[in-house]
């Protein structure tokens, strides 16, 4: 019973952080109606610049939240230099760039950083495992540091006044202009958000699974799969979708397939929602009457 | 009267297709102009074109400075609001998202108050406040797509066929309503219309296109009273 707990907690855990990235994913797909296949090499890229800081000696946390900002800027960057001018590109043209995109960052870590995988620190460590061995201390920090980042990122889109203009610009870019939104800036920002929300990820799962320039690949995966079985096209959704797979992920490698074949596990639930929901448990069916 | 919008040669085209072929109109401070013309006469374009929806040609301009080759959404924020065909509103967002994001280049404190006005001129939108726009009927949208531009303070509202596909009952209300605002907000309207008895009755100047080019400009009440001109272009 304990190891079922156990399982559990630490599925809550990674899907917290699937859950995040999957919402990286949404934010993007929701803005270009494409994945960006890019979104863990960014990530992992941005743990590498707070571990460049980390080893300068700045403080973790003054480390964390500037390797958002830099993140969050970098996201803007790429957006408004490769894919504005891509803007009415065809499909296969945007897949392209993407692949290129997660090429090119994987190689620049490589070359910055070498492909010796690095310890990265995290700031949770102090407790040990806690609830009688349940739960370590970085689990428990982390699913607190991913939960709020999804609140605050949930409140952001609610009830701020350039949340609602981001969400309208996504789903209507043509009468978001008409209101007066500057649609195109409304994407460099979602770009810079998405990039935030993966270096959040990026650096709460580096301590697990270790930093080298192929860490998120997995995770994307994984992260892709809980978006797809919530919903592409939903952020809440998606959420939960990461934190299910999150959970299956770490029950079915204990109890069904074994360590190895969790990630066929993810493969499975990729093609299994295809087959059987298209749009996702939580997929939006748009009412529409005319 | 002034002309708060004024084009001069205005060309527009889709691609390779030109559509308009050099228009010369105003559109009057304080008044309703109407431009009426039978399908693929180029109404709907002449509106995109104002806004910059599309590439034009020759000039437009609005109050003292000239607006072709800008932005759609710096010219929104000069004080144009269109209401397009198909109405432009945010179907999958509330009748109150889509309130907010009328206001949404607005920072003045009167939002709130005319959130109120236009609960005052469309009552039926204060019920539907908290539903999901797209499950509005015809004439509840029309309505939506009209507050939603009137929040944004313009001082010019176009409108494409705002009848179309309604109940006549519907848009009699309408009408009502639009003859309402022009008085008390003061803002000038461009109405693009088929139904050309309903836009004379309502316009003090109009426009006849056909193909692309304005055939008839004069007094709305002269146009209507003229039988040549209804029997060969308005078809009534």
């Amino acid at each position: 019973m304990d190891g079922l707990a156990h399982q559990l907690i630490a599925g809550i855990a990674t899907g917290g952080i699937y859950a995040s990235v999957a919402l990286a994913l949404v934010v993007i797909y929701q803005a270009t109606h494409h994945i960006n296949f890019a979104q863990g090499a960014m990530a992992t890229f941005s743990t590498y610049i707070a571990y460049m800081l980390i080893q300068a000696e700045v403080p973790y946390w003054a480390a964390f939240f500037a390797t958002v900002a830099l993140s969050f800027i970098i996201g803007v960057l790429i957006e408004r230099i490769l894919l504005r001018p891509m803007h009415n590109a065809p499909v296969l043209t945007h897949v392209g760039i993407f692949i290129g995109l997660l090429l090119a960052i994987s190689d620049l870590c490589g070359w910055l950083f070498d492909y010796t995988v690095k310890s990265f620190p995290t700031p949770f460590d102090a407790g040990g495992p806690m609830l009688g061995g349940l739960i370590s201390g970085h689990e428990l920090g982390s699913t607190a540091v991913t939960l709020s980042m999804l609140i605050l990122i949930y409140l952001f889109f609610r009830h701020t006044s350039l949340g609602l203009a981001m969400r309208a610009a996504a789903y209507n870019p043509v009468s978001s202009r008409l209101v007066g939104i500057r649609v195109g800036w409304m994407l460099a920002v979602g770009w810079g958000l998405a990039a935030a929300i993966g270096a959040v990820a990026g650096m709460m799962i580096a301590p697990v699974v270790f930093l080298e320039p192929n860490m998120m690949l997995g995770i994307l995966l994984y992260a892709f799969a809980g978006a797809l079985l919530g919903g592409i096209d939903n952020p809440g959704g998606a959420v939960l979708g990461g934190f299910a797979v999150g959970i299956i992920e770490n029950l079915g490698g204990a109890y069904l397939v074994g360590t190895e074949l969790k990630l066929t596990l993810a493969l499975i639930i990729i093609i299994g929602v295809l087959l059987i929901r298209p749009n996702g448990l939580f997929g939006r069916v748009l009412v529409s009457r005319v | 009267m002034t002309a708060l919008l004024e084009a001069k040669g205005l060309t527009a085209g889709y691609g390779q297709t030109a559509v308009l072929h050099g228009l010369d109109f105003v559109v009057e401070e304080g008044g309703i102009t109407t431009l009426l013309g039978a399908n693929g006469a180029g109404k709907t374009t002449t509106l995109r074109a104002i806004c910059g929806m599309i590439r034009t040609g020759g000039e437009i301009r609005f109050g003292a400075e000239r607006i072709d080759g800008r932005a759609t959404e710096d010219i929104v924020r000069r004080g144009i609001a269109h209401v397009p065909d198909g109405r432009g509103t945010f179907m999958e967002m509330t009748v109150e998202e889509n309130f907010r994001l009328g206001a949404y280049i607005r920072r003045d404190p009167e939002v709130v108050a005319d959130f109120e006005r236009m609960f005052a001129y469309f009552p039926r939108l204060k019920q539907r406040y908290r539903q999901q726009a797209g499950t509005l009927s015809g004439g509840e949208q029309q309505m939506l797509a009209i507050a939603r531009a009137l929040l944004l303070r313009p001082r010019l509202l176009l409108l494409d066929e705002p009848s179309f596909g309604l109940a006549p009952l519907v848009v009699q209300e309408i009408f009502g309503i639009m003859q309402r605002i022009r008085e008390e907000q003061g803002v000038s309207i461009l109405l693009v219309e088929q139904n050309a008895n309903l836009a004379l009755e309502l316009a003090d100047r109009a426009y006849l296109l056909e193909t692309g080019r304005i055939v008839i400009a004069g007094p709305a009440a002269e146009i209507r009273q003229d039988e040549a001109i209804r029997r060969s272009y308005l078809g009534y």
